[in-house]
């Protein structure tokens, strides 16, 4: 009996001892193999006495199921701890900076846009375009712009020495409203359209650029009177600027191709030094508008007396810039990558009515 | 247009406060554009007397003066103008005062160790005029003690209103009077009281009427005139140059003080000759082609056959309605004038005045259209102004030609016009008042019959009525209207053109680019690399901004180099704008383009990469693929093609096509020519998406074609092939793919190989084949005849499968 303990003592010691999985191999086929020295005794049951076997039986037994056992565990602990050695060895300093992110942007001027048609796809207006190089009947003549007008003048828009096959002075469009008479002359009555594009005056000073952005609205229906002028245009303001406390003050004023026409001023507060629409603390000029003067619509090929509408203008960078604080228009075309990065916009930040559209 | 409220107090008789007056200007669409009172900024400026003047005793060019300021305590001043002396009474700024030229705030102070309180000012110090010899030096009566501003009548606030280009009548006081009183600030005074007038009836006078005639009633339909001799052409009334110098203008004599008056006044420009220097009679003419005239403004101008002057028999005395000439101008010595109310005709003098670059005072009244009916008023009034002030005695009355006072007349009117047009409700009778107060005659009736006042051409139609009203009215009251709406939740409007745009866009900046928004217009050398524009501005703001680009590329590549200045190290850039062309019909032919640029580094150095990495031509590729796959174009459908263009590296560029003329894509390399013309070094890669060359998506509804994961596992087989080095490698995936369409679903290239163990001339392309087997596994027989294809298909390119 005493053999057996000393046996399974003895095995467990090494057992407990080994520090490979070589040695614990070795200590396996030693104990437990073909002609391990527990196998053996295993085999001696057979020529046992029924009342030696039930003697010795369980000693054996048990000195195979504690040596089996312990071989288990102490291979476990062996390659858990050849395991911890490998991870400890493969430690790196994870401060080390990551293959950065490329930055891109959107224009500012372009996610204004998309703004734009965001809110006014709500109110029904589809987006419209038109030539940025047109003739002077499209830009002028039929928005009842007389040839004597001084916009007409070399020194307020750019012309071409070209003229088009019907004779026609080609010049750059110096506001979006030639796109509502491409858009009466092309698609029946009603129309709801906003108009947006580039558009150019011979003007370089610190607030203007020889090019710029404006965006045009035009409603022609049956009854559209400048009610519902001034409510699109608070609705528009209101979705735009994401405030409710949007106040408009409409002024009478003048554009040959509208009548009545107004001029649209915005409220505004000061907030730290700076202009913050919204409240009525002071006002600003944000939009030419008025109904479509009936000589406009005569010329689209409508009947004045049947149609009618209203028609509004705006510019788009001066309205991201009060929307979003950039100070200088000069910078809007620079491509200075610094200031893109700053003031432009995440491709992620898709304008939508459920998420809001401004970012 | 500037006017003091004083002098619109003379034609308005009002109670209404400054404020009142301001908004309500604002509200009939007189927008206020400025409001100073001059007193504010002469605010501790009074009259004061110099008591003594003695010399100082450490500056020879200084004087101590005392001076009494008018409560009994004179003050001791340091003074260095050379006219300062006892007994002089002058302008005197107290301690505390702000000096308006340079903003001084004037303190007690040493000078040269003598104490100083105060200071005598010059003219100039008080921004009141140029003058700076001296001190200001009033009459002896001026009461010391006063507040300088009450004393020069400054207290007087000065209000500038933009009037828009069709109101003609508001480039007078009168007319802005004529409006506030419509809109309800007081009551508009008789013409005949304002100017202390029995009545308006022309001046009688003696002896012959002035010789004028028109021989141009196209430019000069009227052209009336009276004479004044022995005259006496002094400076004029204060009450008059004080007038003028509150708005800016300078006196000049009372003769041409009071033709300015009355422009501003009543916005009737008149002009006066001296008849001493005229030949003759004057005419109304055109004039001849090349024809001079030194203009009062000092400068000289040469005519031609379309424009109007107003000459003797020997020259050119007048650019009719703009500016008068210089050598018929009157003078301290004129004593014998002609004084000339004319009409010019709206057309002729805009045309005139953008031709020769001219802007006066008259050119802006005369250009809007001057009121037709008022050329005997106005010449009574001048002759009236010239009399009481200089004196002499009047001619009888020269009326050449007819001016055309037909008034405007707007038929079939009807008061609910208001509501159907503004959307705002206005009874009748109100609506009548205010057209009334406007000077409109109104027939009412089932329509109305509204005829406009002479001074106004701007009103033509029943809408112009409707405007008259609700400008009056307030547009304050003007309600909102919800804009009627679809019935539901509102439809998508964007076309497949602008989804194209959009989502391009946006890939793009996903991708890392960044969005910039270049010139439209680029400059000849710009444009030149690039075969030139079709359009070059006749009148661009500068050289560098002259052609209209035909590539997006220029406006970029001048970015690229910008940001490269500015010690940008790596350069992505892109734009969605227009290319400019010229159709066959002369009109214009817009191209929506996506133009994008990459420079510098494509990859910083790094601890995990090691050096920068610039870009090359297959990083471009890589965006402009994705790019179009993001909008939605057919990308396994493009044809690889070269043939980029002249712009670049014609060994490292290529084009995308749907068809062999459609061009949807160029990219590559920047040809180096190009990068050394726009003064950029490395290696750059361009592309050009042309945004509208991509075919929109047809919609078919949403459903997507049925489709269920296959049961059985794709299997891949590797192929390599030596070829000779000109075949293309799209050529052999496109032959692999195409060998067996039923088996494969994908080639894909691997590897390229050359060099040691390649033949000469030749190079080793691999490509790994993927085959979907359907409702059972490929047998060994079936992969071998799959096999068998490819290889047929590689060997008809020159392929020769590697072992």
């Amino acid at each position: 009996m005493s053999e057996i303990i000393h046996l399974r003592d003895g095995l467990l010691a090494d057992i407990a001892a080994a520090q490979t999985a070589d040695a614990i191999e070795a200590l396996r086929v030693g104990a437990l193999g073909k002609s391990g020295v527990v196998t053996g005794l295993l085999k001696t049951l057979g020529a046992m006495t029924p009342d030696e076997r039930q003697r010795k039986g369980p000693e054996i037994h048990d000195l195979r199921e504690s040596v089996t056992h312990a071989i288990a565990a102490r291979k476990a602990a062996l390659e858990g701890a050849a395991l911890e050695a490998r991870l400890a060895a493969e430690r790196v300093d994870m401060t080390l900076p990551a293959e950065p992110v490329l930055q891109g942007s959107i224009h500012p001027v372009s996610q204004v846009m998309d703004e734009l048609a965001e809110i006014f796809a709500d109110l029904g207006f589809a987006v419209a375009t038109g030539p940025e190089i047109e003739d002077d009947w499209h830009n002028f003549s039929a928005l009842n712009i007389p040839e004597t007008h001084p916009a007409r003048a070399m020194h307020d828009t750019f012309y071409f020495p070209d003229k088009d096959s019907e004779g026609r002075d080609m010049l750059l469009r110096t506001h979006t409203s030639p796109v509502q008479i491409r858009t009466m002359t092309a698609t029946p009555a009603p129309v709801r359209i906003i108009a947006p594009g580039r558009v150019y005056r011979s003007d370089s000073d610190a607030t203007h650029t020889p090019m710029f952005h404006q965006i045009e609205g035009l409603v022609i229906d049956r009854a559209i009177h400048m009610g519902h002028l001034k409510w699109t245009l608070e609705t528009f303001l209101k979705a735009f600027f994401e405030r409710d406390d949007i106040v408009l003050r409409l002024r009478p004023s003048y554009f040959p191709f509208t009548e009545p026409s107004a001029e649209v001023d915005v409220g505004f507060t000061w907030e730290k030094g700076k202009r913050v629409i919204g409240g009525s603390e002071g006002w600003m000029e944000v939009l030419g508008s008025g109904m479509v003067h009936p000589k406009v619509i005569a010329a689209c090929g409508l009947d004045p007396d049947e149609w009618q509408g209203f028609a509004f203008g705006c510019g788009i960078d001066r309205l991201a810039m009060l929307k979003y604080g950039m100070e200088d228009l000069r910078a809007f075309f620079d491509g200075d990558l610094r200031w893109l990065k700053h003031y432009g916009f995440s491709a992620l930040d898709v304008p939508t009515l459920s998420g809001g559209v401004g970012a | 247009m500037k006017f003091t409220l004083s002098w619109l107090k003379e034609h308005l008789d009002t109670t209404a406060s400054l404020d009142e007056i301001l908004i309500a200007l604002t509200d009939i669409g007189l927008e206020v554009e400025g409001v100073e009172n001059p007193a504010e900024k002469l605010k501790g400026f009074k009259v004061a007397k110099v008591m003594t003047a003695a010399p100082h005793p450490q500056a020879d060019k200084l004087q101590v003066l005392t001076v009494d300021q008018g409560d009994g305590n004179p003050l001791q001043v340091v003074c260095g103008a050379p006219n300062a002396r006892a007994g002089l009474i002058g302008v005197f700024g107290v301690e505390g005062a702000t000096v308006p030229a340079n903003g001084m705030v004037l303190r007690k102070a040493a000078i040269r160790g003598v104490e100083s309180n105060g200071m005598m000012c010059s003219t100039r110090e008080l921004e009141l005029g140029d003058d700076h010899e001296g001190i200001i030096e009033l009459p002896a009566d001026a009461p010391v003690g006063t507040a300088f501003a009450d004393y020069a009548h400054l207290d007087d606030p000065v209000i500038d209103v933009s009037v828009t280009p069709n109101r003609q009548d508001c480039m007078g006081v009168r007319g802005i009077a004529r409006d506030l009183s419509a809109k309800g600030i007081g009551t508009l005074n008789p013409l005949a009281a304002v100017y202390r007038m029995a009545s308006l009836n022309p001046i009688a006078g003696d002896g012959p009427a002035p010789d004028v005639r028109t021989d141009d009633p196209d430019g000069c339909p009227a052209f009336y005139a009276q004479g004044v001799s022995g005259l006496n052409n002094m400076a004029s009334p204060k009450w008059l140059s004080n007038k003028l110098k509150a708005i800016g203008q300078k006196p000049i004599s009372s003769l041409v003080d009071i033709t300015n008056f009355v422009s501003v006044d009543l916005g009737r420009p008149l002009h006066v000759y001296d008849k001493a220097k005229l030949k003759g009679g004057l005419v109304a003419r055109k004039a001849k082609d090349g024809e001079q005239v030194l203009a009062l403004n000092g400068k000289t101008y040469t005519l031609d056959a379309t424009m109007t002057v107003i000459a003797d028999d020997e020259a050119v005395h007048d650019i009719g309605g703009i500016m008068g000439g210089e050598h018929s101008g009157v003078s301290e010595s004129t004593t014998d004038v002609v004084i000339e109310c004319a009409y010019f005709t709206p057309e002729s003098i805009a045309r005139t005045g953008q031709k020769l670059a001219l802007t006066s005072d008259a050119r802006q009244r005369f250009e809007r259209g001057v009121d037709p009916a008022f050329l005997e008023d106005g010449l009574a009034i001048a002759t009236k102004l010239v009399l009481d002030h200089c004196g002499g005695k009047a001619s009888t009355i020269a009326r050449a030609g007819t001016p055309p006072t037909a008034p405007n007349i707007v038929v079939g009117y009807r008061p609910e016009m208001v509501d159907g047009l503004a959307g705002m409700s206005v009874p009748a009778e109100r609506q009548q008042a205010i057209l009334a107060a406007l000077g409109f005659a109104v027939e009412t009736g089932e329509t109305w019959t509204v005829t406009a006042p002479t001074w106004r051409r701007d009103i033509h139609g029943t809408a112009d009525i409707v405007e008259e009203v609700v400008r009056i009215e307030g547009l304050d009251k003007l309600p909102s209207t919800p804009l009627p709406r679809a019935e539901g939740v509102a439809r998508p409007t964007a076309t497949p053109l602008q989804m194209i745009e959009r989502r391009a866009r946006r890939a793009a900046a996903a991708r890392g680019l960044n969005e910039a928004i270049n010139w439209s217009f680029i400059s000849e050398a710009e444009a030149a690399p690039f075969g030139g524009g079709d359009w070059i501005l006749a009148n661009p703001i500068s050289e560098d901004m002259k052609v209209m680009r035909p590539t997006l590329l220029a406006g970029l590549l001048s970015a690229a180099r910008r940001n490269t200045d500015r010690g940008a190290s790596s350069i992505r850039l892109f734009e969605i704008g227009r290319r400019y062309f010229r159709a066959e019909n002369g009109s214009s032919d817009e191209h929506p383009t996506l133009g994008l640029v990459m420079a510098g580094e494509k990859r910083a150095r790094s601890w995990q990469t090691g050096k920068a990495q610039g870009f090359d031509a297959y990083d471009v590729k890589a965006e402009v693929l994705a790019i179009l796959s993001a909008a939605g174009a057919p990308v396994a459908n493009l044809q690889m093609m070269g043939e980029a263009g002249e712009a670049y590296h014609p060994g490292q560029s290529g084009t995308l096509r749907l068809g062999p003329k459609t061009i949807v894509a160029r990219y590559g390399a920047l040809h180096p020519r190009i990068a050394k013309a726009f003064d950029l070094s490395g290696t750059i890669v361009v592309a050009e998406i042309m945004l509208d060359a991509i075919p929109a998506k047809k919609k078919a509804g949403f459903m997507r074609p049925l489709y269920s994961p296959p049961a059985l596992q794709a299997v891949t087989r590797d192929f390599a092939f030596l070829v000779p080095e000109t075949v293309e490698a799209d050529a052999l995936v496109r032959a692999v793919r195409g060998a067996d369409k039923a088996s494969i679903v994908e080639a894909r290239l691997f590897d390229l190989f050359a060099g040691q163990g390649v033949p000469e001339g030749q190079k080793s392309l691999a490509v790994e084949i993927t085959l979907q087997p359907g409702e059972k596994s490929f047998t060994d027989e079936e992969l071998k005849v799959v096999a068998d294809k490819v290889v047929a298909a590689a060997t008809k390119l020159g392929g020769v499968l590697r072992g």
